[in-house]
């Protein structure tokens, strides 16, 4: 089951740039919310702040305070943990080269010492594939043929399978569709709405068509602040802010 | 080749103005290019086949089922072999490799992975560098102190310490490169997955990287294998068996050494054999091991 992610006054810095000014926000349980801006304006930041990724970064550092569900992201959990409770679905597909597709889906339960017999983990792979609507493609080589030989759009499918084998409480996903086709697009955009029943999405795009068929929330970020946030429906049509307007309206960005 | 249409001349046909100038001249250049590498390839190949082959003419005549498992007879008795000298140098190479390519794996992994940019970083590299430039001789004096000097005889144990210092450099310099190829987003994906970092970098990142690195390994041990000069005062030699690490043991590279500047001709032809085996040695081990990686890839994995 989703849960929702709560943010409350979130600063990002990499050195002495901030690149996040005070970010409060929440994203509803089982639902999806979109985050759309300018290039640049921190929205990569801002969802790599969530699973603590921000922080690998050589002198980068957050302040804040980032909930998911009731766990405190940035208070006695390690970063590690946190990452298990958070799926993320990079801009680029990046399935592990040397593994098979099946390898690729049980990685992070295998890397992370999860004990299951070989019955176990033939489920949940399956599971996971036909969650991601890929297991109809590679389910007769399924151990043999390598995560990257598969198309650009497979790849990415697979790695939302690798995300969701390990069970978490909500996806990151951003730009996820950025270097795909108009296909493979809309079969992930079909899998966020089946993902929803069942995960809290958070998902970065520049597509604003992207964000009014997927997302129930929109969130309007610019120069690291978060100008707007609101329902979908409301943001596209009526929104509040004129800087939201000019956005969506292609005045500039 | 010449028969099949190029791209180029498939356009010259159609927009027969000004194209055909440019690719006639890129056709020319192409051609060019091609067969000065494939000149480089044949210049590279040439001594290689040259020495393989003259040794195989020198050597092969003497190599017999009695080279292969007897020890040396004295000067004057016909006969006798290098059995031990081929024991002494697996062993003493198994050693190093023992000692070397954790060392190396580890040093190369701490550069690429932890010590990118830092103080000790800075100074391991240039450690490692230098230590690559620094005639085996005096790596043999260095084993000869630390070892010899230490346990107050020559043993295999010094031997391969001394080789082992030889391997280092290379593998840890390789490794750190090969792991510095390997695309970040591999690494975030398994951050994203909460696996912790030890457990990414052996697992997914060394994993990415293990066909390069295991050249850099066997390019390292290939070095080495033939290595003499740091075995003089380390390893010493032996006219015997010995399964002792801690004694004095014949190694390949000794043995030729010494025979060959013998003024017997038996000898010579000895050490002839015994260079055509250490070579026959490298080759063998660096392909069952490249054999052995490539069983394990996956149909379309780089
Ligand atoms: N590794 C980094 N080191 C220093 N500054 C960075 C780094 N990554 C991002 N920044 C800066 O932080 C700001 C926000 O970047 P971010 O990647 O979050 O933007 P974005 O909204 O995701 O843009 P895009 O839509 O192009 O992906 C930018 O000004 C960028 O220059
Ligand atoms: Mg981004």
């Amino acid at each position: 089951m989703g849960v929702s992610i709560q943010v409350k006054n979130l600063n990002a810095w990499f050195g002495k740039k901030q690149a996040l000014f005070d970010i409060t926000m929440t994203a509803a349980a089982n639902h999806c919310t979109a985050l759309i801006g300018p290039s640049g304006c921190g929205k990569s930041t801002f969802v790599r702040c969530i699973n603590r990724m921000h922080e690998t970064i050589p002198d980068a550092k957050a302040t804040g305070s980032v909930k998911i569900g009731e766990v405190d992201a940035y208070n006695g959990t390690s970063a590690p943990q946190l990452r298990r409770r958070v799926g993320m679905v990079f801009q680029k597909p990046n399935p592990f080269p040397t593994m098979s597709v099946y390898d690729n889906v049980a990685a992070g339960l295998k890397l992370n010492r999860f004990r299951s017999n070989a019955k176990q983990m033939d489920e949940i792979v399956e599971r996971s594939l036909k969650n991601a609507a890929l297991w109809d493609e590679v389910k007769d080589d399924l151990k043999k043929k390598s995560g990257a030989s598969l198309s650009g759009g497979q790849q990415q499918r697979l790695c939302i399978a690798r995300a969701l084998a390990v069970e978490p409480e909500v996806v990151l996903m951003d730009e996820p569709c950025s270097a795909l086709d108009p296909i493979s697009t809309g079969k992930i955009e079909d899998l966020i709405f089946q993902l929803k029943q069942n995960y809290t999405i958070l998902i970065v795009t520049h597509n604003m068509q992207q964000a009014a068929r997927v997302a129930e929330y929109t969130g309007f970020f610019l120069l690291g602040k978060l100008i707007e946030f609101e329902k979908t429906t409301k943001i596209f049509t009526t929104p509040s802010d004129k800087r939201t307007e000019d956005y969506i309206t292609g005045r500039f960005g | 080749m010449s028969n099949s249409v190029t791209p180029n001349q498939a356009m010259a046909g159609s927009n027969a103005l000004e194209i055909p100038n440019v690719s006639k001249r890129r056709m020319v250049t192409d051609h060019v290019m091609t067969a000065l590498s494939v000149s480089a390839m044949f210049l590279v190949l040439a001594p290689l086949l040259a020495i393989f082959g003259y040794l195989v003419y020198k050597g092969v005549g003497s190599i017999s089922w009695d080279f292969l498992t007897q020890t040396p007879k004295p000067v004057g008795e016909p006969g006798g072999g290098m059995a031990n000298a081929i024991e002494g140098s697996a062993v003493i190479l198994g050693l190093a490799s023992l000692l070397g390519i954790p060392v190396g794996i580890g040093a190369g992994i701490y550069l690429a992975e932890y010590g990118r940019g830092g103080y000790l970083g800075f100074i391991v590299r240039f450690v490692s560098d230098v230590l690559n430039g620094v005639p085996s001789i005096v790596i043999g004096i260095v084993a000869y102190s630390l070892v010899v000097l230490k346990q107050k005889h020559f043993s295999a144990l010094a031997g391969g310490v001394a080789l082992a210092i030889m391997m280092i450099p290379t593998i840890t310099r390789t490794t750190e490169e090969m792991l510095l190829l390997v695309p970040s987003q591999i690494r975030e994906a398994a951050f994203g997955l909460g696996v912790p970092q030890w457990r990414t970098t052996l697992s997914i990142t060394l994993r990415t990287a293990l066909p390069g690195v295991i050249t850099g390994v066997m390019l390292a041990f290939a070095r080495v294998a033939g290595e003499t000069a740091p075995l003089l005062f380390t390893a010493f030699g032996n006219q015997f068996w010995n399964f002792n690490l801690n004694q004095p043991t014949a190694a390949l590279p000794l043995q030729i050494f010494a025979y060959a500047i013998s003024p017997f001709d038996e000898w010579h032809k000895q050490a002839w054999a015994g260079a055509l085996v250490l070579i026959v040695m490298i080759v063998v081990a660096v392909s069952a091991v490249r054999l052995a990686v490539s069983r394990g890839n996956l149909r379309g994995a780089h």
